[in-house]
Formats: structure tokens, sequence, C-alpha cells
């Protein structure tokens, strides 16, 4: 199994724009994929209610028995998050990485209509070298 | 930052003191029903809900996580579907989440005894001190003979317990 599993990405209302699977078994199909999104969404602002102290910016990091779940908002309200191998390092790098490619190729693409499903092919392109195992080594120096 | 509004309207309250920053804020045990059996805090500044309230958000945030965990669980291919009540320990769990302003650790035991402990973001692994503390519930209250099951704990001996053993965690 690779350390990666999988990406969305999620707007600022709950909608999926983007979701890439990396080899975890059983693909899920895009109806549950859609729905887990805007589960994550909804959980993320309910765990700001539950915080002892002011300030919560909802889960960063949840840690399963057979999964680790990085997530990364950005200030406009788009969630990233990676699930990846329990115990997977330099995960917040990648997501910042992530993000800027993000700003990149798809917010800087003309023909890209905000909070729609992403399609960009330089975007998926560099991704797809960003989360090769030894670029995420790189990036964790 | 605080991203979905309404927050701003309550006042900062005061820091808590460094030397308590490790030290639990709040703690829930919920019975396999979500009734609330026990509820403690330490510091606990923020109150968005009355306490009701706040007890079954934290009760449903728990029974939605698991089930998001279940059907995200890479490692399995028969996952069903999204949403149908597991029964405990089926499926994929999870033992903690991470805000930047605390840590939850959670821990569920075969009976459905949910054992709940927010934390600061900075502290360790606590699935142990779960576990001593689901002992501390097993020694204190269901051996003792006048607790009935599935009613709010009022077990002096395993309050006393509990707060000694949450203020000297690490």
């Amino acid at each position: 199994m690779a350390a990666i599993c999988s990406l969305f990405i999620i707007n600022k209302s709950g909608g999926l724009i983007f979701y890439k699977d990396y080899g975890s078994s059983g693909r899920m199909d895009t109806n549950d994929s859609l729905r887990l999104a805007s589960l994550w969404h909804s959980m993320h602002a309910i765990s700001q209610q539950l915080s002892p102290v002011v300030g919560c910016a909802g889960i960063e990091l949840l840690e399963a028995d057979t999964f680790d779940l990085h997530c990364f908002q950005s200030l406009t309200g788009t969630k990233f998050f990676v699930v990846c191998e329990p115990g997977t390092q330099h995960m917040e790098s990648l997501l910042k990485f992530i993000y800027e490619l993000y700003t990149d190729y798809v917010l800087k693409n003309p023909f890209y209509e905000m909070e729609m499903p992403i399609r960009c092919e330089l975007f998926d392109l560099n991704l797809s070298q960003a989360i090769q195992k030894d670029r995420v080594a790189l990036l964790g120096r | 930052m605080q991203f979905f509004g309404g927050s701003d309207t309550i006042s900062p309250s005061p820091p808590i003191p460094t030397g308590l920053a490790n030290n639990g804020n709040m703690m829930y045990v919920f019975n396999r029903n979500g009734i609330c059996l026990i509820y403690k805090e330490w510091n606990r500044s923020l109150r968005t809900l009355s306490s009701q309230q706040d007890h079954k958000l934290m009760f449903g945030l728990l029974f939605s996580l698991k089930s998001f965990t279940t059907k995200m669980d890479p490692s399995n291919v028969e996952k069903g579907n999204l949403g149908v009540p597991q029964l405990p320990g089926q499926g994929c769990s999870f033992h903690s989440f991470r805000t930047n302003t605390y840590k939850l650790s959670f821990m569920e035991s075969p009976s459905g005894i949910k054992i709940i402990l927010v934390t600061s973001p900075k502290a360790g692994d606590l699935r142990e001190s779960l576990k001593y503390i689901y002992n501390l519930y097993v020694e204190y209250v269901v051996k003792n003979p006048l607790y009935t099951p599935g009613t709010p704990i009022r077990s002096e001996l395993f309050n006393t317990n509990l707060d000694q053993y949450v203020k000297n965690l690490a």
C-alpha cells in the first residue's frame, strides 16, 4: 500500500471539488466520496464548537486505527485533506505544497469557475509528481 | 483563526495558567445509548451551548466520525454503506483527533462505554490513560452494588480518584 491513500479537496460550502485515489483497496464510488467530503466538512465545523478555548480552527489530524487523516484549511475555507498510513511524516508540508499547486494551476486558470470541480491537466500532472514518495521525503528536509 | 463566524461575539477569557496547560480540559463518559454518565471539566473557558446540547453534539460527532472512519478505511474492501450503525469494535475506529486548540482522545469498550478526554493539543498518546480511566470505572462504578447501570455516576470514590489521576496526567 502506498504511503498516501487518497486526496480530497472540498470547497467552502462542503462540496467535493477534487478526489484522487492512490491505491487504497476497494475504491470508493463517486456518491460515497461526495458524502464523505460533506460529512468531513460538517464534522470540521462541529469540532470548532466543542473547543474548550476560543480560536479553534477545526480538526488538523485524525488518527484512526488503520490510517491518519491530515487536514489543511486555507484562509478562504477550502479544505485539503490526505488519507495516509499511520505515522506518515511531513504531511503538513505536502498539504501546503498542494495548496500552492492549487493556487498556481487552478485559481490562475482563466477557464476555472470558482467552487466547481477541478479539471486542470497541469494541476493533475504536477500533483502526481508531488505525491510520488521521493518527493514527499524531499519536502520534509 | 476562525472561519465559521459567530465566535467573535464571545469575549476572550483570561489565558489558562501555563502550569495547567498539560492537564485535561474536559472528560465525558457515554454509555452505548448516548446517555452521558459523567461529565467533568477542569479548565474550560468557552461554552457555546447548554450542557445537554453540548453532550448531544459530542456524542453525535463521535458517532459520525466513527462512520466516517469505517467508510474511509483504506485497508478494507468490504465497508458497507455509509452511516449504518456499527457495533462496538466493528469497523475501523479512531483513537484521537487534534485541532489547534485541543486534542480529543477516545476509547470505546466492548460494551459500548465511550470515554472521551479533551486535553491540550501538545499531549501525547493517551490510549493507556484512557484504559486506566476505564479500569477506575470498572472498579468503582461497575462493582458498586448500589449503582444502577445507565444512570449518571455519583460515586465519590470514582470522582476523587479520577480528579487526582487527570490532575497528575503529564
